[in-house]
């Protein structure tokens, strides 16, 4: 992925339909600059977004994670997105104890209006991963060759004992 | 309790034949085998038990003998720690008509995955070096190598990472609890002797959870502050969520009975995810923070790092090493992003 090259952040950002999905449009329409890291994924609501949704995107592979959702008190539910910043809360609570740097998960708050902001907050973003370097997730759980040749080696040993009669 | 009486015999070709296999978990899921009492000798009766290193004595070399398939079912509990249970796991697997994920640590690690949280290094030192009851003078750790008069020995190697049965081998069936409870032992065998199983892959239980079973009434939930089972006498009636201790069963499979919230002691989740719970700990959060009563980020904050301050131990007690991201961070695999990562070394202490 990165070796050798320079380093280029995948980030997985979910969006809320009404506020920052629409604010991503608007910073596409505007032509405001900003880095192609992130992979949009729509929501209703920031709301909707299950702790699993971004542990299933580290452990997928990806870099940094951002929710993005309508600023507090302007929710199109209500007030789903206070549950969000709950939840956000309590992600980097247990990502932090894992050993994932809290910094790879980022919360934005971005109105329809807000286009600018969001690509200033998805730029910083970008840096911040930059600095942190890749997390590969995978490669902390994926069995080693020792592991393999470990039980190899039983299975010749007993294979070799097995010719010796009983 | 008398002895089984099937005894080991290839002759016994009429009955189907079973196995038991204990690898990185308590000995807790032998005992609850047994905890089906004289119904055990209905078991000996209908099957043939030809390995069960607990009970029966039995040799690795007769299983690996035995023609492909052989054994009709094998109940194999435990975690996959050593290439030594890797090797049996695979072993078993191919014998066996019927891999059963028998309890929680073959299930989802149990208690044993949480030691994910640590490298095979520090689980060393603490075992071998650091414990208060340790006396290890000459600084003796297992080695998987070692030379000896009479020729080199070998051990089994001790990986990092605890994996589930299933993440090793295709499983076929799951029966969840740590330990599974005897009643559901007992329609799990009965299903397996009448030739009633669920579908394939299916874990063999409820499909609701321990919320269904338990007695408490509920109501809205809002808290404002998460507290220790120390910290409070909670009242006999009301559902412990409510009362602002953390209580686990609303993400855990039913099937237990409730026993825990009845005695005042809150659910923590051993019998494992209800079905459709993709990571228990990521059910919890999602959970516990829609009960939390704040809109302000900074108290939010305060109700949950004081609540909660072992996150990793509270809400995948049972769970971590089935989770989605599966341990902590492991140094030696991640040389590059080395440089600040005070947190590591507050993971690996563990509270």
């Amino acid at each position: 992925m990165s070796d050798g090259q320079v380093f280029e952040p995948k980030i997985i950002g979910f969006f809320c339909n009404w506020c920052s999905y629409r604010a991503a449009d608007l910073a596409g329409i505007a032509r405001i600059k900003q880095p192609p890291n992130v992979r949009v994924i729509r929501a209703m609501c920031s709301g909707r977004i299950d702790p699993v949704f971004v542990l299933k995107a580290f452990a997928l592979g990806a870099d940094g994670v951002m929710i993005a959702g309508c600023h507090p008190g302007d929710c199109h539910y209500i007030e789903q997105n206070y549950k969000t910043i709950r939840r956000y809360v309590m992600l980097k609570h247990t990502l932090r104890q894992l050993g994932i740097e809290t910094e790879r998960l980022k919360l934005v708050w971005a109105s329809a209006a807000e286009g600018h902001i969001l690509a200033e907050e998805i730029a910083k973003f970008v840096d911040q991963l930059k600095k942190l370097g890749p997390l590969n997730w995978r490669d902390n759980w994926r069995p080693d060759e020792a592991e393999a040749e470990a039980v190899e080696a039983l299975a010749q040993e007993h294979a070799e004992a097995l010719e010796v009669p009983a | 309790m008398s002895g089984p009486s099937a005894t080991w015999s290839v002759e016994n070709k009429t009955k189907p034949k079973l196995a038991l296999y204990w690898a990185a978990s308590c000995g807790g899921c032998e005992i609850a085998v047994l905890a089906i009492d004289e119904k055990i000798l209905q078991v000996a009766d209908h099957f043939d038990i030809i390995f069960w290193p607990c009970v029966v004595d039995g040799k690795v070399r007769d299983i690996e003998k035995l023609p492909d398939g052989a054994i009709d079912v094998c109940l194999f509990n435990g975690g996959i720690r050593t290439s030594e249970q890797e090797y049996m796991a695979r072993l078993l697997r191919q014998k066996s008509r019927i891999l059963v994920a028998f309890g929680s640590c073959a299930h989802e690690g149990c208690i044993p995955g949480l030691a994910n949280l640590s490298t095979r290094e520090e689980i060393f030192n603490t075992v071998y070096r650091d414990s208060v009851s340790t006396d290890n003078p000459t600084k003796v750790v297992p080695q998987t190598e070692t030379e000896v008069a009479e020729g080199t020995i070998h051990l089994p190697l001790f990986y990092d990472t605890l994996r589930p049965l299933a993440d090793v081998v295709p499983v076929d069936y799951t029966l969840p609890g740590c330990p599974p409870e005897a009643e559901n032992i007992w329609e799990a065998l009965q299903a397996i002797m009448d030739g009633q199983l669920p579908p394939r892959g299916a874990v063999i239980g409820k499909q609701t959870t321990v919320c269904d079973e338990c007695p408490r009434t509920r109501s809205e939930k809002k808290i404002k502050g998460f507290k220790r089972i120390w910290q409070v006498i909670p009242d006999d009636t009301t559902c412990l969520l409510e009362q602002g201790i953390i209580c686990c069963g609303i993400a855990t499979r039913a099937g237990c009975g409730a026993k825990c919230p009845q005695v005042n002691s809150p659910c923590i989740g051993c019998h494992g995810p209800n079905e459709g719970v993709e990571d228990f700990g990521a059910r919890m959060m999602a959970a516990l923070s829609s009960v939390i009563d704040s809109k302000d980020p900074a108290e939010i904050e305060r109700i949950i790092s004081e609540g909660i301050p072992d996150p990793v131990g509270m809400l995948y007690r049972f769970s971590l090493a089935s989770s989605l991201l599966k341990r902590s961070r492991l140094p030696r695999r991640q040389e590059k992003a080395e440089a600040g990562q005070p947190q590591m070394a507050m993971a690996a202490a563990k509270g």
